[in-house]
């Protein structure tokens, strides 16, 4: 299982890459693993500021349903487009191609709560 | 205290998703439920569902306390013949569905329960022994196999002098298995993708020696080892019942589509509340609906009609890996049951359309 070192991590089980304002989330290796095949992603909260914490969406597995977690508070300004076709890009590459969303983020100060990948690693028991 | 069943350690080596069921640690998945699933489809698959409960019914008038607790004609059996039947209580509600296996015509039978309703359903049928028969509950021995699929007669018959192809549906021989015996190898299943199921009892290294046997000669075929996940969606796809999802003690059978199971030729406890309903007509019925708009249902999702009013709910949902869409099962107000009566399923404040359709969702092609 993969825990890439750049990036930061929720209890959730969400990950952020930050770049300079904005940043990219998705869902954790552990976390497409622990939801099986994914069959679709629903985002509907394009354009929308939202909270640390709020639910951006839900992703929706052959065996369960999970909603998806803001790591912190951001605007929404892109959704991966291919993901309404393509849902099983978040269980082939979680970190990759199956990014989530792309947010501005509204207080970075925020990104200090998040866990490390080691961190992370351990939360997950891994 | 969790239990395990013979074959975990070759789980837990295979990488296995294990989750408690049934309070069993059992695999829902090895590597992904839709690759698992259309591995059963077009090749084969091997399941562990050793969890299952089975009892051995025996003695003179057998057959007797086979006829009272359940609803099926067990008198029709003749030896190596099963038959899918269901116990219901005095007002006609389904403690469990279960197979009636005929060992001995009238004098030994076994019976194959929910693992959820071993203790509940053995108590039943104890406290409605009038007829001395012996009741013996061989679960915690007993291993059950499922290997399931187009190629799965062509994985077992080299191990076997019994023409697997010669064995007809809901039929099954005891014999030998690899040095062990009895095997019991019965051409049942719960996926509807053909294949057998076999039952024998662990004992000097069975289950080791029959698993690995058995994953060495699928090799060829490109078996997969498939979960508790991949045969939930393979039934389903069916239209087959789950106990807990589609059946429990406030249905009836006749309201969940089993009236082919409930036979008025013979007495049954719960046969006078059932007589009274097929009169008077169910409220409620089973149905199959596929989404025509994104989403999965899950059980206890509410079922509304075209303008919004609640007119049931949903037993089970997933997402069909043979037919690339969700879909699901339900009761609804029986005027809404006829196929292709478009009703909205409740998703999460959302109400999604869908679609009533006639079962199996998977036609024979």
């Amino acid at each position: 299982m993969k825990f890439p070192e750049h990036l930061k991590y929720t209890p959730e089980h969400e990950w952020i890459a930050v770049q300079g304002d904005t940043a990219t989330v998705g869902i954790t290796d552990f976390a497409q693993r622990e939801l099986g095949d994914i069959v679709y992603v629903d985002i509907p909260s394009a354009g929308k500021e939202l909270d640390a914490h709020a639910p951006f969406g839900t992703v929706e597995a052959v065996k369960t349903v999970s909603e998806l977690y803001m790591p912190v508070k951001g605007t929404i300004i892109e959704i991966n487009p291919r993901l309404n076709e393509a849902p099983e890009l978040v269980n082939q590459d979680p970190y990759g191609e199956g990014w989530m969303i792309k947010i501005r983020l509204s207080d970075p100060s925020q990104l200090n709560e998040l866990l490390a990948a080691e961190q992370y690693q351990q939360l997950v028991g891994n | 205290m969790i239990k395990v069943t013979p074959f975990h350690a070759f789980h837990r080596a295979a990488g296995a998703h294990m989750a408690a069921f049934a309070g069993y640690e059992m695999p829902i998945y090895y590597t992904s439920i839709q690759e698992e699933h259309l591995a059963v489809r077009q090749r084969a698959g091997l399941f562990d569902v050793s969890h299952m409960g089975e009892f051995i019914i025996r003695g003179p008038q057998a057959l007797d306390l086979v006829q009272l607790v359940t609803t099926n004609d067990a008198a029709k059996l003749s030896d190596g013949q099963a038959q899918y039947s269901c116990m219901t209580h005095e007002r006609g509600g389904v403690l469990d569905d279960l197979i009636v296996y005929c060992i001995e015509k009238q004098k030994v039978y076994m019976l194959v329960v929910n693992a959820a309703n071993i203790a509940a359903d053995r108590e039943w049928i104890i406290q409605h022994n009038a007829f001395d028969a012996e009741v013996v509950d061989i679960s915690e021995k007993t291993c059950l196999l499922a290997l399931q699929g187009p190629a799965a007669l062509n994985i077992l018959q080299p191990f076997t002098d019994v023409d697997l192809i010669k064995l007809p549906y809901y039929r099954f021989v005891k014999t030998s298995l690899l040095g062990f015996k009895p095997v019991l190898i019965s051409a049942t299943g719960y996926t509807g993708a053909g294949g057998v199921e076999l039952y024998f009892e662990n004992k000097d290294q069975a289950a080791e020696t029959i698993w690995q046997a058995l994953t060495e000669a699928g090799k060829p075929y490109d078996m997969k080892l498939a979960g508790l996940g991949a045969r939930d969606t393979l039934r389903l796809e069916m239209g087959y019942c789950l106990y807990g999802h589609e059946l429990n003690p406030d249905i009836t059978p006749l309201e969940a589509g089993l009236g082919w199971i409930v036979k008025w030729n013979k007495d049954f406890i719960g046969k006078p509340a059932l007589l009274q309903q097929k009169e008077q007509g169910i409220a409620r019925k089973l149905v199959g609906f596929r989404l025509i708009e994104k989403g999965i249902p899950r059980q206890d999702y509410s079922i509304l009609d075209m303008e919004g009013r609640p007119i049931g709910h949903v037993t089970s949902g997933s997402f069909s890996p043979s037919l690339n869409q969700p879909i699901g099962l339900g009761y609804v107000e029986t005027a809404y049951a006829q196929p292709d009566t478009p009703i909205q399923i409740r998703i999460r404040n959302q109400n999604v359309k869908a679609v009533v359709t006639s079962l199996p969702f998977l036609k024979k092609s």
